[in-house]
């Protein structure tokens, strides 16, 4: 099987049914997505495919084969991306910031498919658990990102 | 108002010995150099991660003089070539900033911009206990309990900078002075960078403190100023490493799966043959409680461990904290609500019976409120490595270092300094990753790595975390006040039943209440002449633990709410009530009013809000962890659920260091004091929790989020935490607003037990 990962090829030799987020971290080593629930409910392991989030905990590595799957990793090589970072560095978002990667790439994909997107489309896009509360700052840093985009 | 015991609600050590192996070979004081740093590099390269290095403590002999923690700048401060400053701190950084804020203070007397730090978490040592001769990262104390030998430390490094360029130019020490990063003659407009003179710095001993002036209050640049987080751009771009995010060469994974009950033990597993013939997989492992599977990855490992049909066998008689089938989370709440006594007295003023006998009107409730989970999102894990030289190296999120020390030597029966302990980032802890026995991985993980001849990285998958996560106790409090014909309380008597963290983990003396069991119903600040608060204690079957604001956490909650309950008995305006009890004491009469101004003057309701709802507010007090807090919310009623819209916090610890990280904090802590307000608890039936994930555990998700408005009043008292103070009066303020809007006062936590039909 071969994954496309932030624009380059890897082949992996895994079952079929390992999801994603396992290959990622342990496979290939890219361990900035993160394991916090496996069930598919904090969002800490989102990465788009093709240009969707997607909960990588739950997503069968074969099923995401024809993808191109977007990383944390590769999260600045994007301009959308870029402005996601900036703005949460302004809005100094993360506490722990162990979901963050999760947010930062959802903010991204939001942005990506709608960029000027209004709060009520900002707060059904970015769903994903934060225990450390930091949901407003999560929400004034996606406003920014907009407004830069 | 202070700490109700003197170590404050984090847990103290259990190992005040056994440190006497640190202390530099030859008692000179800065002698770091780069070496240990560059150690540090070479090992990471080694490798593969990037892994705080072995530090002094496991360079040191034993026959040296004591150490005083925490003034050693060598232990502490690296100056490398380029200006940069590697700080080793004491603490762990787990999202409350202290990776930031201690750098703005040594920052600040070193004369260095904090952005030029590098921060990690020191290793064991005698150098970093500062708490009376232990080390912790919680009880919101970090930069309360070092601010002041933080910044000696500073003040030191940059004297003996100072020394150093005054040889090398040539010139009286006196003529020379500081900018960040630089000494300077100004005389000759000669300056050196502290890069070029730290080498020569590190040879010179420690300056006397007293030929050190510290900066003025008003000349200070970065203590007091929102400095960015250091950790945050890494942290925004997935660069930030978590103990789970670490591995060494030729590691294996592993899995557990925990007895359902703690204290049962593995016995026959059915399909044992089976499993071991699963992909990748490497060994099969029976542990105290638990059975373990290592293999190739961490999903192989997994999956054999949850395939795993394990016979479970009953706990051995006399087994410590063995959990009954037959426990639940209900019928503890109806133990601790009728068991009989008074309790141990642990505050009393005046005459609390005759008060009661003599009062016009008497007010008695029982509170309850539930288990909870850390659920911090990072799972507990453990990389372990057995060395060829016979040590242990452990990465494990702690927040305590050398009990982790210790508490890894027993387990894999070797010496302390056998054991080299390194600390990552945390990824949330709120109190989780104390030393608590059966808590913890590495104890699985070490006979593991042993029994493979390999390195082990053990995670906890999040169902085995909440089948043994160390709970926040439930509590339950029992309350009688007396209030005088003009409806002012007079009397007050409360009664803490249950077990606190601090008595389980540390001993509590017989005939001693436990301080983190009554924390919240005592130290409250009211003036009511005659008062009592006691402890009842009753031993909890569940393995508990230090949960955000620790006793703070429930006993606020019920000691506000009821006195909002003596307010309404006795005709008074809760918020008014409260001004009065406090008319002596300024500094809470000023923070009182400072959140009702922040919410634009009280108003209780309920009222009609600007979208046509009714809606009510709620007020209460807290005085935890040295600091004093003040909290109103707003609350509305939708589908029978509350809903929170507002929370405005006053808070005055006292001093500050940094004001945006101070907001953050206590805006996540009204996160958290929300969710436990609204939704969190863990129960049990038959011996075992019921929820394994946050689908059963539900955490406060963002479309519960509230506007959170802090206002900071910096009264100039002794210095108080952070971390915790934000969390305890936001479920007596949203439970006093509930009371106001709805009439109906709910005495157990969590409000979505109650269902608020046709309320409001």
């Amino acid at each position: 099987m071969e994954l496309t990962i932030n624009g380059s090829r890897h082949p992996v030799e895994v079952e079929p049914d390992t999801p994603l987020l396992w290959v990622l971290r342990d496979t290939l080593g890219m361990t900035g997505t993160k394991y916090g629930c496996g069930l598919s409910q904090c969002g800490a392991c989102t990465v788009l495919a093709d240009g969707h989030p997607i909960r990588s905990c739950v997503t069968p590595v074969e099923s995401v084969a024809g993808a191109e799957i977007m990383t944390i990793e590769a999260v600045t090589d994007d301009p959308v991306g870029q402005k996601v970072v900036a703005a949460w560095v302004d809005h100094q978002v993360p506490q722990c910031g162990y979901c963050q990667s999760g947010q930062v790439l959802s903010a991204t994909a939001l942005l990506k498919q709608n960029a000027h997107p209004t709060d009520a489309d900002i707060a059904t896009a970015m769903v994903n658990l934060c225990r450390c509360g930091t949901y407003t700052a999560i929400t004034a840093a996606v406003r920014q990102a907009a407004e830069t985009a | 108002m202070t700490d109700q015991s003197p170590l404050g609600s984090g847990p103290p050590g259990r190992q005040k010995a056994g440190h006497r192996n640190a202390g530099h070979r030859d008692g000179s004081i800065l002698k770091l150099s780069r070496r240990g740093f560059l150690g540090a590099s070479a090992g990471a390269l080694v490798l593969g991660v990037a892994l705080p290095g072995r530090g002094p403590a496991q360079a040191q002999e034993a026959e040296e003089p004591a150490i005083e923690p925490g003034t050693r700048v060598s232990a502490f401060l690296e100056i490398r070539p380029d200006g940069s400053v590697l700080f080793r701190t004491p603490f762990i950084e787990g999202g409350q900033g202290v990776f930031t804020a201690l750098p703005q203070v040594v920052g600040e007397e070193l004369d260095v911009d904090p952005a030029h730090f590098t921060v990690e978490c020191a290793p064991p040592g005698p150098d970093y206990l500062l708490f009376d001769g232990i080390r912790f990262t919680g009880g919101s104390m970090s930069v309360r309990r070092s601010y002041d030998r933080m910044r000696t430390l500073g003040a030191s490094a940059r004297h003996m900078l100072l020394q150093a360029a005054a040889t090398r130019l040539d010139v009286p020490f006196a003529e020379l002075s500081t900018e960040p990063g630089r000494v300077v003659h100004a005389a000759s407009g000669r300056s050196l960078a502290y890069g070029d003179v730290a080498e020569a710095a590190a040879s010179l001993p420690l300056p006397d403190p007293a030929d050190l002036t510290l900066r003025a209050r008003a000349d200070f640049r970065w203590i007091g100023a929102s400095v960015s987080r250091l950790d945050i751009p890494d942290k925004a771009t997935g660069k930030a490493q978590f103990a789970i995010d670490l591995s060494l060469d030729d590691m294996l994974h592993g899995a557990v799966q925990h007895a359902p009950r703690l204290r049962m033990e593995p016995g026959a597993i059915a399909n044992e043959a089976q499993v071991r013939d699963m992909p990748g997989v490497h060994s099969i492992h029976r542990l105290p409680g638990a059975v373990g599977v290592l293999a190739d990855s961490w999903w192989r490992a997994h999956r054999a461990a949850e395939t795993l049909q394990i016979d479970w066998t009953e706990a051995e008689p006399g087994a410590d904290h063995a959990m009954p089938a037959d426990f639940s989370s209900e019928e503890r709440t109806a133990t601790l609500s009728a068991a009989p006594g008074e309790g141990i007295a642990f505050e009393a003023n005046g005459d609390v019976r005759a008060a009661l006998d003599s009062a016009a009107t008497v007010v008695e409730a029982t509170y309850t409120a539930p288990y909870l989970a850390h659920a911090q999102l990072e799972p507990p894990s453990a990389l372990v490595r057995w060395n060829d030289d016979g040590t242990l190296e452990m990465w494990v999120p702690n927040q305590a270092p050398e009990m982790f020390q210790g508490a890894a030597a027993k387990a894999a029966g070797i010496a302390p300094e056998k054991v080299i302990i390194h600390s990552p980032m945390l990824g949330g802890f709120f109190g989780r990753h104390f030393i608590y026995d059966t808590a913890n991985p590495f104890p699985q993980a070490i006979p593991m790595a042993k029994a493979a001849g390999r390195p082990v990285k053990l995670i906890w998958s999040r169902e085995q975390e909440f089948l043994r996560d160390a709970v926040r106790p439930l509590g339950v409090a029992r309350f009688r006040a007396g209030l005088d014909e003009n409806g002012l309380p007079v009397a007050l008597d409360a009664v803490a039943v249950g077990e606190g963290p601090m008595g389980r983990w540390f001993g509590r003396k017989p005939d001693t209440a436990d301080s983190s069991a009554v924390e919240g119903l005592s130290g409250k600040p009211y003036a009511i002449p005659n008062r009592r608060v006691a402890h009842l204690p009753i031993d909890d079957p569940a393995i508990i633990g230090f949960w955000r604001s620790v006793g703070h956490s429930m006993n606020d909650f019920f000691s506000e709410t009821f006195l909002d309950e003596m307010a309404d008995a006795g005709g008074q305006d809760p918020y008014a009530l409260r001004l009065r009890l406090l008319e002596d004491n300024a500094r809470l009469t000023t923070l009182l009013k400072a959140v009702a101004e922040l919410s634009g003057g009280w108003k209780r309701g309920p009222f009609t809000a600007d979208d046509g709802r009714r809606r009510a507010r709620g007020v209460a007090m807290a005085s935890p962890f040295g600091s004093e807090v003040a909290t109103i919310a707003e609350v509305s009623i939708a589908d029978g659920r509350v809903r929170v819209h507002d929370v405005w916090v006053a808070i005055d610890p006292g001093r500050i260091v940094n004001p945006a990280i101070i907001e953050a904090q206590v805006t996540g802590a009204v996160a958290i004091g929300l969710s436990a307000t609204l939704l969190e608890e863990v129960v049990y039936k038959d011996g075992v929790p019921q929820a394994r994930n946050y689908d059963g555990y539900p955490i406060l998700p963002p479309d519960q989020m509230p506007t959170v408005h802090v206002r900071i009043v910096e009264s100039g008292a002794p210095m108080g935490g952070i971390g915790e103070p934000g969390v305890p009066g936001v479920p007596p303020s949203v439970a006093n607003a509930v009371a106001a809007l709805t009439g109906r006062r709910v005495r157990s936590l969590p409000l979505s037990r109650t269902r608020f039909e046709g309320a409001a």
